[in-house]
């Protein structure tokens, strides 16, 4: 189980680095936005896998809310993009 | 009637998110004062946001919800198709990819309706929604176009799911 | 026994993420990307939850797996709406589809209209 876990640490770990070799290199702003919204649903698997290895449970609650949020600050952003007010 | 039940679904969400895990030891209750805080933000939430629903007098339909058991393993399966055809498509060399925007028709007629089908969509084989207008048109980002006329796309794309949601949310 | 299934769930689940971060780094174009990345991802995300799901339902932790079917509606229900509103501001701004693309009806049917109306 110790070596499973490790091996799933190490590919989020690949998954995190191409969303953020996006962000730096992506030619267009949306690109960008795209790669922040993939970035937030990889960190609540990321939130998982800690639940997994230690029993450490309150992670959950962290997941639940990085998920929310993340969905928000996506919307926000792609109003930005279209250059609109946010109570549009 | 609506204001109680949607009381009661904030209600038990919020006693989901607040239950106490076993931090330390094993005792699993539930902390009286996250009762209180609980209560007092449903009763406001269920006042400020009582018309969550469109059309109150069928929310209490059971066929819809029996309809919506039957909904959901349909959609895992095509959501499980699409995501190995993704996959083909961007582990294959030369990635055979046709991208194009097309227009396709919907039925439903409901808010929320169009929205869980929209979403759906979004969720299937190579397709992505783009913007809805009033009159029930859909744009749809298709990644291997297969048909430009709106009455072929609609067959392909639209109706797996349309005769389920219409029976659902109509 | 269970373990079996938790890793095999969380082995499905891991493949899906990778190929939709492969899919976010070789697609060519913003659209592309998007529909890459968002189904993989997002149904990636939802099978290590189950997984997590089933490891809790192993421990008898009732609490984690109420939790853990509430993040999976939340994530459900909020990716797909995040995309819709990437792509919709994408066209919106000015980004236009993949020079091999076929077609694009939204295009010919706001011709006349101006992407960014004024606001003052």
């Amino acid at each position: 189980m110790a070596i499973f876990i490790t091996i799933i640490y190490v590919v989020l770990m690949i998954c995190t680095f191409m969303c953020l070799f996006r962000i730096a290199m992506g030619p267009t702003s949306a690109d960008r936005i795209v790669a922040i919204d993939i970035l937030g649903t990889v960190i609540v698997g990321f939130c998982c896998v800690v639940i997994l290895q230690g029993g450490r449970n309150f992670y959950m609650n962290i997941a639940i809310s990085w998920a929310l949020l993340s969905f928000i600050g996506s919307i926000a952003l792609a109003k930005y993009l279209e250059g609109k007010g946010l109570d549009e | 009637m609506a204001r109680i039940t949607l009381f009661l679904l904030s209600f038990v969400m919020w006693l989901t998110l607040v239950w106490p895990f076993s931090l330390a030891g094993g005792e699993h209750t539930i902390d009286f004062q996250s009762i209180i805080a609980g209560v007092i933000a449903s009763v406001a939430t269920a006042a400020i946001f009582y018309d969550f629903t469109e059309n109150h007098h069928k929310i209490y339909h059971l066929n819809r919800y029996l309809w919506f058991l039957v909904f959901i393993p349909v959609f895992i399966y095509e959501c499980i198709k699409a995501n190995f055809y993704v996959a083909y498509l961007v582990l294959h060399p030369d990635m055979p990819i046709h991208p194009g925007i097309v227009k396709v028709k919907t039925k439903l007629k409901s808010n929320s309706g169009r929205t869980i089908l929209a979403n759906c969509i979004t969720l299937t084989p190579g397709t992505l929604t783009v913007d809805i207008t009033d009159d029930g048109h859909l744009y749809i980002h298709w990644i291997d176009v297969k048909s430009k006329d709106v009455d072929h796309a609609t067959e392909t794309i639209v109706n797996r799911f349309e005769n389920y949601l219409t029976k659902i949310f109509d | 026994m269970s373990n079996i299934f938790v890793i095999i769930l969380v082995s499905i689940g891991l493949a899906f993420e990778l190929i939709g971060c492969i899919g976010l780094i070789r697609m060519p174009n913003v659209y592309n990307r998007l529909q890459a990345a968002t189904k993989c991802v997002t149904i990636g995300t939802c099978f290590i939850l189950v997984g997590l799901c089933v490891f809790a339902a192993a421990n008898s932790n009732i609490s984690l797996v109420l939790k853990t079917i509430v993040c999976i509606i939340f994530i459900l229900l909020t990716a797909p709406t995040a995309a819709h509103a990437i792509a919709r501001a994408a066209h919106k701004s000015g980004i236009p589809l993949w020079k091999r693309s076929e077609v694009d009806k939204y295009e010919i049917d706001h011709e006349g209209e101006d992407p960014l109306p004024d606001d003052s």
